[in-house]
């Protein structure tokens, strides 16, 4: 790619910010661009942003009808996943899974809860409660 | 020590080694880092999942530049994990202190700096402490344009995130850094390492193997859930371009590698074969824009995965020329 064919689509995921691009002279010889987006890429960033929002949303309606505890909407609301969780928490799926059930959830202590709110970068209270929607845009 | 001077890098770990390498005396650039290194590759590791999605890695993993650079340039670097978020902090500042440079591996979340856009879990992005001025941590992020900061908590949380790959508080620095580099020995051994994994590899996941083996997948989408489909393209994207990687999948960082090595052994044949990789990248590019075509299309419409797929094909088709090439040259 030619440096001056570097896109500049100055793409929202960037937000303001520029990535190095390795593009060449007329000659083929290489140099750094400073690139403020591709729009492909946009495309493919915002996809995988919607999908986690859609999961968060999925789950906000859960919590809200009492269907799951609060800890599926943060969950998602943090970008992870049960898989993320697993991992960083160190404990088993369907022990996680089993703590998305309301009625189970509300029997675990704090000290116990902070295992959660630590990973989740938030307080045992927060997590503990569903935010209003104003809170989660 | 001179004072220390932040370089925009395409991707992490390179950038930060070129800069550390500079700052000891010895002139790298980020291509030479990564070409010297090994660190190109192609995998596609279907049974590995991140994010419900597989794993496409367009170069090896996470510190095998690091590594790479201790083997075949002699650089020794002193790397250090803690166990205690304070400890790590503590052992920070003190290298500071020593006004030292520190490479530190961090979770990409937990940057207070990055945008909320770039957020993802990903535990393995490097980058360079120079200095702690009041409460505030002086960072040199390869993938900014400008020097960042970070507070302590933010930086102590992002260096003890958990789960797969957690960096559980590593610092680097060099102990050892060679005057200079014997490239007429260490340029050609690093291609024909390169080219010959890329080529022979025996297993069908790396190397060109592995991009036809994507290809044959993405053949098979069609039988997916729509929905899944897109994302698993989106994805395919977001590894080649969005993470960092020069545009491309890299190949265009590892063209220009070719590009500056046959300047510095005179060699046309390797500046042929970087012309060569850069119409290689520019095929992939081609390939990304297709795949984003297919993410817009509305409900309904055909995605045509067939096209994907003899697309991807053809770039395995030349990236094995290039290959082939390079491993005539010496």
């Amino acid at each position: 790619m030619k440096a001056n064919n570097v896109p500049q689509d100055h793409i929202s995921t960037y937000a303001e910010n520029k990535k190095a691009i390795y593009a060449t002279d007329e000659e083929g010889h290489y140099g750094v661009v400073a690139s403020s987006g591709w729009d492909v890429e946009e495309e493919a960033t915002k996809q995988a942003l919607h999908e986690l929002e859609r999961l968060a949303d999925d789950a906000y309606e859960e919590v809200a009808s009492g269907d799951a505890s609060p800890l599926l909407y943060h969950m998602y609301a943090q970008r992870m996943d049960l898989q993320v969780l697993a991992q960083t928490t160190g404990m088993f799926q369907w022990r996680i899974k089993r703590h998305f059930r309301p009625e189970v959830f509300t029997k675990l202590d704090d000290d116990f809860l902070a295992r959660y709110s630590d990973v989740l970068g938030m307080s045992v209270d927060a997590l503990k409660v569903l935010p209003s929607r104003s809170d989660n845009a | 020590m001179p004072e220390f001077q932040h370089t925009h890098a395409a991707h992490c770990e390179s950038g930060v080694m070129s800069s550390m390498l500079r700052h000891h005396g010895l002139n790298l650039s980020e291509a030479m880092v990564f070409g010297l290194s090994g660190a190109m590759v192609f995998a596609y590791l279907p049974f590995i999942k991140m994010g419900g999605m597989p794993l496409i890695a367009y170069r090896m993993m996470p510190k095998a530049i690091i590594k790479g650079l201790q083997k075949n340039i002699g650089l020794e670097m002193v790397m250090q994990t803690y166990s205690k978020p304070q400890e790590g902090t503590k052992a920070l500042d003190v290298l500071l202190a020593q006004r030292k440079i520190v490479g530190a591996q961090t979770s990409v979340f937990w940057l207070p700096y990055f945008p909320d856009e770039m957020r993802f879990h990903f535990n393995a992005h490097n980058l360079i402490i120079y200095a702690k001025q009041d409460q505030n941590y002086m960072i040199s992020d390869p993938v900014f344009e400008h020097p960042v900061e970070s507070d302590v908590k933010g930086l102590e949380k992002a260096r003890f995130a958990k789960g797969i790959m957690a960096p559980k508080g590593l610092l680097y620095y060099p102990q050892f850094v060679p005057k200079q580099v014997d490239f007429e020995t260490v340029v050609p051994k690093s291609i024909k390492k390169t080219a010959k994994m890329m080529l022979k590899t025996p297993v069908p996941i790396v190397g060109i193997k592995g991009i036809r083996y994507l290809a044959k997948h993405i053949r098979k989408l069609g039988n997916k859930d729509r929905r899944y489909a897109k994302l698993f393209l989106g994805h395919i994207v977001r590894m080649q371009e969005e993470i960092g990687t020069g545009g491309a999948g890299f190949r265009y960082v590892y063209a220009s590698y070719l590009d500056e090595a046959s300047a510095l052994l005179k060699n046309d044949a390797l500046f042929e074969a970087s012309k060569m990789m850069t119409e290689v990248g520019d095929q992939w590019r081609d390939f990304a824009l297709m795949i984003a075509k297919a993410i817009r299309s509305k409900k309904g419409d055909n995605i045509d995965y067939d096209t994907l797929a003899d697309k991807l094909n053809t770039v395995a088709e030349r990236e094995t020329e290039v290959y082939e090439r390079l491993l005539k040259v010496f």
